[in-house]
């Protein structure tokens, strides 16, 4: 009874900052908006219902799914080879290597942002060395636009992928490796036959985690893409604060919810089968 | 088995992109130019002087310290019994409560920000005090409670039985024997929510208004609409206070261990 008493003020404040605002979320998502803008107390699915006809709600969700998937899959693909750098360096360097991974992580995504526009902007770096190079005589746009945001959010992704994969490949035997070198393997048959197969299924959870991630990121495509890229993310934002259509910024999240759960679900499924 | 060094070379280029975005932030934060110029066209300390005489994101910079120092201690006054509780007690509803207690890290702070709108607006707790306290409280619990059960539950229960045959109550114990040394885990559990909530942007960015701002959604409006170093030098702002965090973390309980899922 005691232990009860005792997660009670954090319950508590789980209840009052998390339970009731997502249960009125779920609430909100279906009432109505009138004609004029205004709220309507209604317990119906037409709002979600409005958002499934419109074809710009599938351009979104197209927009958004094949942005995180390959942001998802460049980030876990770069992740490796420092997962794999850290497995194999001597134990002393291990725990710089792995903060220096993941540190990235708690620096506001603001922040790493200001970089980026330092980087890729038109007087960034990147065009200052091409136009050092002389191949280019007018800065290519690397920001504000599509190309920016998946560069953006790929980095943003990958200190996941390394928390993920460092814990998942450590756990390998690293004796496997050695016996394929041992028999004769060169590294990229060790690497393509042995440690790949081994990893497969750290990588699945990596890309699983940073995909799911991706979908809901709203900073990186909003700063990135400066206001000219659209995503669920920032569709939600807008809705909730510009146009301040409550029931439609509810339903879009309720959608966004019911995809992810849908995603999660789908990924025990597939473990289900495959064992 | 040694890395080649194709191994080696793909490993750097995945640090040169996680790290260069704080590397150049440093660097432009110091330019003398008048945008994020890089190479910067001279070096100087203008815009950490003008960060400094700019009153609104000094302001702003004051209400995020007050609200994250708030916030790491009810974090931890709250979070810290019920990690006690989880990791230590026996009950029922012990393993639902441990699920709960991290169930806000599972949606998306986005939903989150947005569903705390629609609660507090109504009732008029946005943009105040008590609004943003409570959410990020909400978002720093799960932090503190899952760092907490891990150090209460490295303390050995032997110590703690040995206090009660000696004659101590039960809050004695937990209090005099478990407590102190569990407690570098609590304070890097501190750390943590302070950090959580003074990097926080995304709720923030729903509950704020005119007259209550914290430090990131002034960076963030600020990143959006101008491109002056003054934002470089307001995100090193940011930079360091987190590196002091990871690395005071780092040496109290290990940085990968705190924030990792399992």
């Amino acid at each position: 009874m005691i232990g009860l008493l005792l997660c009670l003020p954090a319950a508590l404040i789980l209840g009052l900052g998390f339970v009731w605002p997502v249960a009125l979320l779920a609430r909100i998502s279906l009432n109505r908006t009138t004609d004029m803008g205004a709220m309507e107390e209604a317990f119906s699915l037409e709002t979600m219902a409005k958002l499934v006809e419109d074809d710009f709600t599938w351009e979104l969700a197209w927009n958004t799914a094949t942005l995180s998937a390959t942001c998802g899959a460049i980030a876990v693909a770069l992740a490796l080879p420092v997962a794999l750098l850290i497995r194999s360096a001597p134990p002393q360097w291990r725990g710089l290597l792995s903060l220096m991974a993941v540190a990235p992580l708690l620096v506001s995504s603001t922040a790493r942002i200001v970089g980026w526009m330092a980087i890729l902007g038109d007087r960034g770096m990147i065009n200052a060395v091409l136009a050092w190079i002389g191949v280019v005589d007018d800065p290519v746009r690397l920001i504000n636009n599509w190309t920016g945001v998946r560069i953006g959010l790929t980095e943003s992704l990958m200190p996941y992928a390394c928390l993920v994969l460092i814990a998942g490949l450590g756990r390998l035997d690293s004796r496997l490796e050695e016996a394929a070198a041992t028999l004769g393997a060169t590294r990229t048959k060790t690497f393509l036959r042995v440690t790949l197969p081994l990893a497969a299924p750290a990588l699945a959870a990596a890309f699983l985690l940073v995909f799911v991630l991706g979908v809901s990121a709203f900073v990186t495509p909003r700063l990135m893409g400066g206001g000219r890229v659209f995503v669920v993310a920032t569709e939600i934002f807008d809705l909730a604060l510009e146009t301040v259509d409550w029931p439609a910024a509810a339903a879009m999240a309720m959608l966004l919810l019911g995809s992810l759960g849908l995603a999660m679900a789908l990924r025990g499924l597939v473990a289900k089968v495959a064992r | 088995m040694r890395p080649g060094w194709v191994l080696r070379l793909a490993a750097i280029c995945g640090y040169a992109l996680l790290l260069a975005p704080a590397l150049l932030v440093c660097a432009i934060s110091f330019s003398a130019g008048d945008f994020l110029t890089f190479p910067p066209p001279g070096l100087s300390l203008r815009w950490y002087a003008a960060l400094v005489s700019n009153a609104e994101l000094m302001a702003a910079l004051r209400n995020s310290a007050v609200l994250a120092a708030v916030v790491a201690v009810i974090a931890l006054l709250a979070g810290g019994p019920a990690a006690y509780a989880i990791a230590r007690l026996d009950f029922p509803g012990r393993g639902f409560l441990a699920g709960f207690l991290a169930a806000p890290l599972l949606l998306p702070t986005l939903v989150l920000g947005l569903a705390l709108l629609l609660a507090l607006q109504p009732v008029k707790l946005a943009a105040t005090w008590p609004g943003l306290v409570l959410a990020h409280a909400m978002v720093a619990i799960p932090f503190a409670v899952r760092i907490m059960t891990t150090a209460f539950g490295a303390v050995p229960k032997d110590l703690e039985e040995a206090a009660w045959t000696l004659g101590a109550t039960p809050l004695q114990a937990a209090l005099r024997v478990t407590l102190p040394i569990a407690a570098p885990g609590a304070i890097a559990a501190g750390a943590l929510c302070f950090l959580v909530s003074f990097d926080e942007t995304v709720i923030s960015l729903f509950l704020v208004g005119p007259r209550l701002s914290t430090l990131p959604v002034e960076m963030f409006r600020y990143a959006e609409n101008r491109t002056d170093p003054l934002v470089a030098a307001l995100a090193m702002t940011l930079i360091i206070v987190a590196l002091a965090v990871v690395l005071l973390v780092e040496r109290l309980v290990g940085f990968t261990r705190a924030v990792g899922r399992n």
